[in-house]
């Protein structure tokens, strides 16, 4: 007895191998969809902003006439807050990681703090928010000033920074340690001397990818309060400040009153759009850079 | 040494410097203790969101019984006549998660299911990166892509719609969140060994019949966690749904109309400043809880299913 | 057989070393040492006593515990959580395994060379200086003058000298082992570990290293780990052979390789497993 009918296999043969292609181009249009989205989003935003993106949009100040406002408030808010959230979560992020990879190894602490970075990663931006409106802006009586902003988000992005960090701790070979302490060095030289500066670009890829997601993130600003009308240029870290995406979304939302709003929003997009992807660029080339040297 | 000749004494220095290391040995104690008390900060944040949320949650309660918000189906925040019911904000985000997953769910499986299987090697390596730069466009662009282009163009066939609807900010939630769901299941269905692969195809399957039947089934529940990991997303993307729900607080199941989810009502109230000691105010802390449990059940869960099920290969 | 030819050739030497052997100074004497990985022992009753200014080869089949035991040697082996290690290992008198001996100390005077030569990822210069630095001395001077003595006692100074800032991965396998010798020379070590040094190069290479060690040990006391009997022959004074964590035989190279006294060192010289 025959258990395989040739003829019968044959048969489904042709549908079964239909089937099999329809799939794949089915597949493929879906991975398509995404990119062709990605697409229209960008051609719709720039064809909106063309026109209102000059030297005057960069340099002026905000004001309620389209004609006359400008992001220069927006860029050094931007700039101020890259400037608190790049040191803080650096020595926060990378602290944490040499304590989990070199100091906890495998230790019970390790794991616990590991789980709660990872559900700290989870925690929508908009707690955050709360977290600082409630301790940083109030309870340390900051207000909603560049520093309380920078701090909130320097703790959203830590999960980043540390796990970018760990990650590269990690691919640092044990026998580079091992050379040095065969030296004599100590844990901490060897950490210092050997470990960082190994797993440097590795880490440096982490901070600029937190930082580009600091400044793409709006909801915790605005929640800590950040004025929709701020007209005066920050000028420090205790000055009440506003960011490009804080921006885009207050031009956004009032576009249904004074319609040109929404280009002005397009045109912030734009120029926030190309401070990530130049972030990013240098990134992914200190990434390549130094990928595999080991 | 061999012919050096020149009277270095290395070894007495180093002895001489290893009298004086002292400070040394300080350094090596307190170093691990110093990144112990960095590393302790990012318990301290959690702790210290817990214990804001709580605390003026706690307050909140004492003044709108629990029950009542938990049931309540009216939300009407200010006036004389405040009334705090929690049900048209969770509807409104349960109902935006749950267009977002069906547009997310399909296409990032399907997406992951080429990458992984389908595409070469060549256009793999073409494809992910233009993903990751759909996962790195800021929300907040979303959130504009939604309000100025996705409802108007939703409008143009679906005549009830409202200028802010559920519908729209939705689906481009959904858009969002595909890169995350694709790349977490490509992951998972990487993971999967080519043995087993091999062992269908040469069985006489096709590919598609591999996919289906050998490789989603082996890696199910990483695929399961990236679905998960994508509704906690859902549930807390907040800028999206700020700009293009509008900031109703009906009580419906009608995604055509006007809705707020959770996150646009923090947005909402902290943007009026909220006065201190207000109820409004510490309405604000009790929904934030809320939205904070349902991420936090949501993560919980995808870190289970994937240390659960983990596939032994 | 190859190795009767060469141990032929090493007889005289042999000799003279029997003869001048009173005098000599133990450098590592090692009493009941046993070592645990986790629940399986690794090392079991080592008794061992390692002379002043002689090579020292360790041979033995993979698993026979010879790495585990350099290792013990300057304590490197405690990077591994699980091991437990109990008796004495005596470094010029005193007790290495005792908590109170700072394990820096030792390491300072005990250099190793590794199996895979395992440069840092810096300059040929910093490679070499690092020892030095991380010792506390600075001085410029200094530094220059104990890279180039380094360098040159470790025979590569002159294929090195003119790109000193360049960086160390761009040397060939054999240099890099070498740069990695003329880096514990700078630290001027009284002993250095070798463990398996030439297994990852090439006969050239092999052979640079093995007359360089014959050059060192007139200043420095050198244990070398090896599976390669030839080399063991070649350069060695002294000669133990471990099999499942025992020393089975301990003895004149010249004799563990001409005359082995235990079956089992035979059977493994001889080729018969390992």
């Amino acid at each position: 007895m025959k258990y395989v009918d040739a003829a019968q296999v044959q048969k489904k043969m042709g549908t079964r191998l239909l089937a099999n292609k329809l799939a794949k181009n089915l597949f493929f249009l879906s991975t398509l969809f995404g990119l062709i989205v990605l697409v229209i989003l960008i051609y719709r935003v720039v064809a909106q902003s063309i026109g209102w993106i000059d030297a005057d949009f960069i340099f002026n100040k905000l004001s309620t006439d389209p004609e006359k406002a400008g992001i220069m408030g927006a860029i050094l808010g931007t700039l101020w807050l890259m400037a608190v959230v790049a040191p803080v979560t650096m020595v926060l992020g990378v602290g944490t990681a040499i304590y989990l990879e070199e100091y906890a190894k495998k230790s019970r602490l390790q794991g616990f703090i590991q789980t709660n970075i990872s559900n700290l990663a989870g925690v929508p931006s908009v707690v955050f928010g709360i977290l600082g409106l409630t301790v940083f802006a109030r309870a340390l009586d900051l207000g909603s000033v560049v520093l309380a902003g920078g701090l909130t988000m320097a703790l959203l992005v830590l999960p980043v920074v540390v796990v970018a960090s760990q990650e590269a701790i990690r691919a640092v070979p044990q026998y580079l340690r091992e050379a040095s302490y065969g030296m004599g060095a100590t844990k901490w030289q060897t950490i210092k001397n050997i470990v960082l500066p190994a797993s440097l670009p590795g880490i440096l890829t982490g901070v600029i990818l937190a930082l580009s997601r600091a400044i793409g993130e709006t909801a915790p600003l605005v929640v800590i309060g950040i004025p929709a009308l701020l007209i005066p240029l920050p000028d420090g870290v205790l000055d009440k400040f506003t960011i490009l995406p804080v921006q885009v979304y207050y031009w956004t939302t009032d576009s249904a009153l004074v319609a040109e709003y929404a280009n002005l929003a397009a045109a912030t997009i734009v120029i926030l759009l190309i401070v990530l992807f130049a972030m990013n660029s240098v990134a992914i080339l200190i990434r390549n850079k130094f990928q595999k040297r080991f | 040494m061999p012919e050096s000749g020149t009277g270095l004494d290395v070894r007495g220095m180093i002895a001489k410097k290893r009298k004086s290391a002292s400070i040394r040995t300080v350094v090596e104690k307190l170093v691990p203790r110093i990144l112990f008390g960095i590393a302790a900060i990012s318990v301290l944040t959690t702790i210290g969101i817990l214990l804001t949320l709580l605390t003026e949650t706690v307050i909140f309660f004492e003044r709108v019984p629990f029950l009542d918000f938990f049931t309540g189906t009216k939300l009407k925040p200010l006036g004389e006549e405040a009334v705090f019911g929690v049900l048209p904000l969770l509807t409104g985000t349960l109902l935006s998660s749950a267009i977002a997953m069906v547009v997310a769910i399909p296409i990032g499986l399907m997406t992951a299911i080429f990458l992984s299987e389908y595409a070469s090697e060549k256009l793999r390596r073409t494809l992910k990166p233009l993903l990751e730069i759909l996962a790195g466009i800021p929300t907040i662009v979303y959130g504009f892509f939604a309000f100025t282009f996705v409802t108007p163009l939703l409008r143009s066939f679906i005549p009830g719609l409202e200028p802010t609807n559920i519908l729209s900010p939705g689906i481009v939630m959904g858009i969002m969140i595909i890169p995350m769901v694709a790349s977490l299941s490509e992951d998972a269905m990487s993971a999967v060994p080519n043995a087993m692969r091999e062992g269908a195809l040469a069985l006489g399957a096709t590919k598609l019949e591999v996919t289906l039947k050998v490789v989603v089934p082996a890696a199910i529940s990483g695929i399961i966690a990236s679905f998960v990991l994508g509704i906690s997303r859902a549930i807390g993307e907040t800028m999206i749904v700020a700009i293009a729900s509008g900031s109703s607080k009906n009580f419906t199941f009608d995604v055509t109309q006007s809705m707020q989810t959770m996150t646009a009502y923090i947005v909402e109230v902290t943007g009026g400043e909220a006065a201190a000691g207000t109820t409004l105010y510490y309405s604000l802390y009790a929904v934030a809880m809320t939205l904070f449990v349902f991420t936090l059940v949501m993560n919980l869960v995808a870190q289970y299913i994937s240390r659960k099920f983990r596939e032994e290969y | 057989m190859a190795v009767l030819t060469m141990t032929e050739t090493k007889g005289k030497l042999a000799e003279e070393q029997e003869f001048s052997q009173a005098e000599k100074k133990i450098v590592y004497g090692t009493k009941d040492l046993n070592l645990w990985y986790g629940g399986d022992q690794a090392l079991k009753n080592i008794n061992l006593d390692i002379y002043e200014n002689e090579v020292t080869a360790i041979i033995g089949p993979s698993g026979c515990g010879k790495s585990t035991y350099i290792k013990t040697l300057n304590r490197m082996v405690e990077l591994i959580p699980v091991v437990r290690v109990s008796g004495e290992i005596l470094y010029r008198e005193r007790n290495i395994l005792d908590r109170s001996y700072k394990v820096e100390d030792l390491r300072t005077n005990v250099g190793m060379v590794f199996q895979k030569p395992n440069p840092f990822p810096k300059s040929i210069y910093e490679n070499v200086a690092y020892g030095p630095k991380i010792h506390g001395i600075r001085d410029k001077k200094i530094l220059n003058e104990i890279v180039e003595k380094s360098l040159r006692g470790a025979a590569i100074w002159d294929e090195v000298k003119d790109r000193l800032n360049e960086n160390a991965y761009g040397l060939s396998g054999g240099q890099q082992q070498r740069l990695c010798i003329a880096r514990a020379l700078a630290i001027e070590p009284d002993v250095i570990l070798m463990d398996e040094p030439t297994s990852a190069l090439d006969p050239i290479s092999t052979l640079k290293v093995e007359e360089l060690v014959q050059e060192l040990k007139k200043d420095i006391s050198i244990i070398i780990v090896t599976h390669n009997m030839q080399q063991a022959a070649r350069i060695s004074d002294r000669t133990a052979f471990f099999l499942n964590g025992e020393v089975v035989e301990y003895t004149n190279t010249n004799s563990i390789f001409s005359n082995p006294s235990d079956k089992r060192t035979e059977d493994y010289i001889t080729g018969r497993f390992g």
